[in-house]
């Protein structure tokens, strides 16, 4: 349910995204119109090399999600997989219960917590290591980038148990280190209010590779003229990333922005594998409440009501997203 | 499932040659990702004709009518008699009067212990009562000091608190399973008890995860006492270093008041025939050979599980085994989990409440009236198929 879910906001996030890079769109225009005057000249064409994809997409893609938004209107359970006759259509009842469930407002506040803490971190953290290993004073570059691209390829299972023991209290490498700043131990993944810092910690380090890659070709269409410019304006390098990088980022940006938060919004990998949601439920992500609801209790109704109100949240924090980019493209 | 798949594949072997004809092919599943293949392999009408089920699936999937009963081919059996069988153990595996699998090997609670730590404590011989394992406790906590604790209790596992529970005579679900008894003295007073050993710094708050190795904290003294299972015996025989032998040892569980009230809780692997089938003769031979006493024995050197026949205790490698005898002796004394396919989850619910209580500071009373709200609200399906008459599968003719 959450790979469906992701798709969804995934595809809506990335085409409209997709659009306003600059480089890409001049020379797409053009294509666009020859392509357009073909397409009317035998439109049966383009649909029959269209069609297979679509019966693709409309089998495995419409198909499940319209099934689930129906189940998410009753009580489908383990009884009525023996029996059919034990299914009752509830109505709204799964979307109201869920309301009315404090774990899933728990679940929701420690989603946003990641979200909104782990998000501009993780932003941060690429956009300033893109900065770092794009410099022209660095050596090594291709090491670099390999090096920090690496933990993206790994697999997360191996990279949690790696952390689990870093952050082991009492001999942890975290809490040796701190330790020797006179900093007393902490429990990182036992204590309810170290435990998401630390998965923050984890998911940031582990990702941020990837965006970091992003904002590396970023910058690198940059050209190189307005640097010389603003250098000959006699602008500092604070005020050249201000008011060159920046800006002619800024698409790049937005794009990584808008697909980072989708991808954050379904945590779901790092607590299952680390803390199992614990501990007292404080890295409890929405999908990873909707797994346990669906998957291990079987309590496909309501899990299904879960994904579609996460489905909704996501649709409108990237619509969101998109207006502030709209206000300040004005 | 586990590594029990791996040895089944050893013992199929040998059943093949006893009945030529025959073909047994083993398929190995981990235990985290059994319950789901099962489920969707009934679903999909592609069960096995022959299955490891933990004891408390059984009613999972008798509610789903996905087994076969098996009453009739005890009655004719030469090898499998309940009577042969542990009574608490036996017991998991009927339902609504019907008995639906034969019970492999046993898992039940027992603590394992420090002896070293417990007789500088003033302790040679292991509690028995509740009170006497709450001053027991409290001597060991006086000796360690701050940083050490006289029991770990991960705070993960819903085991304990539900043991205590059932130890101190609450039936955990009441009204035929319809709804919640954990705000009912008889919990409460256990659920206090447990809860007041972490408030008084006898147990750590610590969850499974937050200790990275068991085995080096039981060496090092994190804590004296601990409540785990038979698996464990093999574990700690392995793992902890030979200047450790002798220091440690199993006892059975303490009861409110001693005696018949040190319950545990019956758990374990049954075999069960799936009712879809095209095999069922062929797969209850499988079973009775899994059953017979030596196969018995044979499967317990492989893996360390306990058999469930009391017959195969007598053999000399288990009679000999001086931390088999603690769970022996409990296993005499094990009641079964509600069976009702909600248990499971209800069991977790048990501990996400508990942890309010240890780690949340909610006092036990408004801990359990939640509890029991939330429990109330899972069993409402189950209370409304009741009501229509159809949350007992028909007992079927065999």
């Amino acid at each position: 349910m959450s790979g469906r879910v992701g798709t969804v906001a995934g595809v809506t996030g990335a085409e409209v995204v997709n659009a306003p890079l600059p480089t890409v769109a001049a020379p797409a225009r053009s294509g666009r119109r020859r392509l357009r005057d073909g397409g009317l000249e035998n439109p049966r064409a383009a649909l029959a090399f269209a069609l297979p994809a679509l019966a693709l997409i409309a089998v495995f893609f419409f198909l499940p999600v319209a099934a689930a938004f129906l189940l998410s209107f009753t009580d489908f359970d383990i009884y009525a997989v023996s029996n059919f006759d034990n299914v009752r259509v509830v109505g709204f009842g799964n979307y109201a219960q869920l309301l009315k469930t404090p774990l899933f407002w728990t679940a929701l506040k420690n989603t946003f917590y990641f979200v909104l803490v782990g998000g501009p971190l993780s932003l941060a953290v690429s956009l300033g290591a893109a900065l770092l290993v794009n410099a022209r004073t660095v050596r090594f570059k291709p090491f670099f980038r390999t090096v920090y691209f690496a933990p993206v390829v790994t697999t997360l299972v191996a990279v949690a148990i790696v952390w689990r023991y870093l952050y082991h209290p009492r001999y942890g490498l975290l809490n040796y280190v701190l330790g020797a700043f006179g900093v007393d131990p902490v429990n990182w993944l036992g204590d309810p209010r170290w435990a998401m810092p630390a998965i923050i910690l984890m998911a940031v380090w582990k990702g941020f590779g990837y965006n970091m890659v992003i904002f590396i070709a970023g910058l690198q269409s940059i050209p190189d003229e307005l640097y010389e410019a603003a250098r000959i304006d006699g602008a500092s390098a604070t005020q050249q990333f201000r008011n060159v990088t920046l800006p002619m980022l800024w698409p790049t940006l937005l794009f990584v922005s808008v697909i980072t938060m989708i991808g954050y919004f379904q945590l779901f990998a790092e607590p299952y594998v680390m803390t199992q949601g614990g501990p007292l439920k404080s890295t409890l992500s929405v999908v990873l409440y909707m797994y346990e609801e669906g998957f291990r209790w079987w309590r496909m109704g309501f899990a299904a009501a879960i994904a579609f109100v996460l489905f909704a949240i996501i649709l409108l924090a990237t619509l969101f997203q998109l207006w502030l980019k709209k206000r300040r493209g004005e | 499932m586990g590594r029990e798949g791996e040895v089944v594949a050893e013992l199929a072997r040998d059943f093949e040659r006893e009945n030529p004809g025959v073909h047994v092919r083993v398929q190995q599943i981990p235990w985290t990702a059994a319950h789901e293949k099962l489920l969707t392999a009934h679903v999909g009408g592609a069960t096995p004709d022959i299955a490891q089920l933990g004891n408390t699936w059984v009613p999972e999937f008798v509610a789903l009518d996905a087994l076969e009963r098996l009453d009739a081919r005890i009655a004719r059996s030469a090898v499998v008699q309940g009577s042969g069988y542990f009574p608490g153990i036996w017991a998991t595996n009927v339902v609504n009067g019907g008995t639906f699998g034969i019970p492999w090997y046993v898992d039940t609670r027992v603590i394992f212990y420090r002896k070293d730590l417990l007789a500088r404590a003033g302790y040679p011989v292991p509690p028995a009562t509740w009170p006497e394992w709450r001053a027991a406790m409290e001597a060991i906590k006086k000796q360690v000091g701050k940083d050490r604790f006289a029991i770990f209790l991960p705070t993960n596992e819903w085991a304990q608190p539900v043991i205590l529970g059932m130890q101190n005579g609450s039936p955990l679900l009441k009204d035929g399973a319809r709804y919640a008894a954990f705000s009912d003295t008889s919990f409460r007073r256990a659920f206090e008890f447990y809860t007041a050993l972490f408030r008084d710094g006898l147990a750590p708050v610590a969850g499974n995860n937050d200790v990275a190795n068991v085995y080096q904290e039981f060496e090092r003294g994190l804590f004296a006492m601990y409540i785990t299972g038979p698996w464990n015996i093999g574990e700690f025989s392995r793992r902890l270093p030979a200047s450790m032998r002798g220091k440690w040892a199993t006892a059975p569980l303490p009861g409110p008041t001693g005696g018949a009230s040190a319950v545990s809780m019956a758990g374990g692997s049954s075999l069960v025939v799936f009712d879809k089938s095209p095999h069922k003769a062929e797969a209850w031979k499988l079973v009775e050979f899994l059953s017979r006493p030596e196969q018995q024995v044979r499967f317990y050197a492989l893996t360390g599980d306990l058999p469930a026949r009391l017959e195969s205790w007598r053999d000399s490698s288990l009679a000999g085994n001086e931390y088999a005898r603690a769970f022996y002796d409990q296993l005499g004394r094990v009641l079964p989990m509600p069976q009702v396919p909600e248990w499971e989850l209800i069991a977790t619910k048990v501990f996400d409440y508990a942890e309010r209580t240890i780690r949340g500071g909610v006092p036990p009373e408004r801990a359990l009236k939640g509890l029991d709200e939330e429990v109330n609200r899972i069993l409402e399906k189950r209370r409304w198929m009741l009501a229509r008459g159809t949350g007992k599968p028909a007992p079927r003719a065999d």
